[in-house]
């Protein structure tokens, strides 16, 4: 027989529950996968500068679910053969793997960018990077808040 | 069950910016999800995307595991020439997708 108290104990467990699984990264993998981020944009960039402008990421400011984010990057550039963007790079801070999409792409593009949909594992930065045909790189960054993270079902791995 | 659509206008002006958008119907399994008995799944994604217009590359599109499952590309080109325009998806196990749409251009 489940006495009155025993019943309000299993009932308050079962709402902690759910905010549990709720929890952001550990602080140990956040930094683990800051670094990969890192390393990944060394790999396109070189030693070369990053400068800001340019470039533009739109990426809602809050997604309700991280499984599937309209994400669309424009770059400014006249596209004529003299002066093109070469490549746009887009990477992210938390998920497991840094790499999101890499396009190459020139001239015949007629205009530089994209639209897709990309997974994201929690609240983070975006980042997208444009290499032009100069050999300058130019960025962009979106903050985005996920209230519903791409991978909850292994709790945030 | 390998499907793929892509929207484009039939008929364009010479040197015109036109609008291709292309989805795929694939999972895009991350290779980070497990089963319920734990076992992980391993991975199943679109590696690569080209679109060629009359032989020639103008867009390629590298995806990773964070694009979403079913995954929409949209860009432009510049109709240059009346033609075809060739779209191939390549992925783990073997997938590959070819699509073609032909264009009219003035």
């Amino acid at each position: 027989m489940t006495t009155r108290r025993e019943f309000l104990v299993l009932a308050a467990a079962s709402f902690a529950a759910p905010t549990a699984a709720k929890a952001q990264l550990d602080p140990n993998q956040q930094a683990l996968r800051r670094t990969a981020m890192q390393e990944a944009l060394r790999r396109v960039v070189g030693d070369a500068p990053v400068r800001r402008g340019r470039v533009k990421l739109e990426l809602p400011p809050l997604i309700d679910n991280g499984n599937s984010v309209p994400l669309s990057v424009a770059v400014e550039s006249p596209m004529t053969a003299a002066d093109h963007v070469k490549a746009i790079h887009v990477f992210t801070e938390k998920n497991p793997l840094p790499d999101v999409v890499s396009v190459t792409l020139g001239p015949r593009a007629g205009r530089a960018g994209l639209s897709t949909r990309v997974r994201l594992a929690d609240t983070q930065t975006v980042l997208a990077v444009a290499q032009l045909s100069d050999g300058s790189f130019w960025s962009d960054s979106a903050d985005v808040v996920v209230t519903l993270s791409a991978c909850l079902e292994e709790g945030l791995i | 069950m390998a499907r793929a659509v892509v929207t484009l206008p039939a008929q364009a002006r010479r040197g015109e910016i036109i609008e291709i958008k292309t989805l795929a119907a694939h999972p895009m399994e991350t290779g980070f999800r497990r089963t319920q008995l734990g076992e992980l799944i391993p991975r199943d994604i679109i590696r690569r995307f080209v679109c060629t217009y009359n032989g020639t590359e103008v867009f390629r599109v590298d995806l990773h595991p964070a694009v979403a499952a079913n995954p929409l590309i949209a860009f432009t080109t510049v109709a240059t020439e009346s033609g075809t325009i060739a779209f191939q998806w390549v992925g783990d196990n073997g997938y590959s997708v070819t699509e073609t749409a032909s264009i009219r251009v003035e």
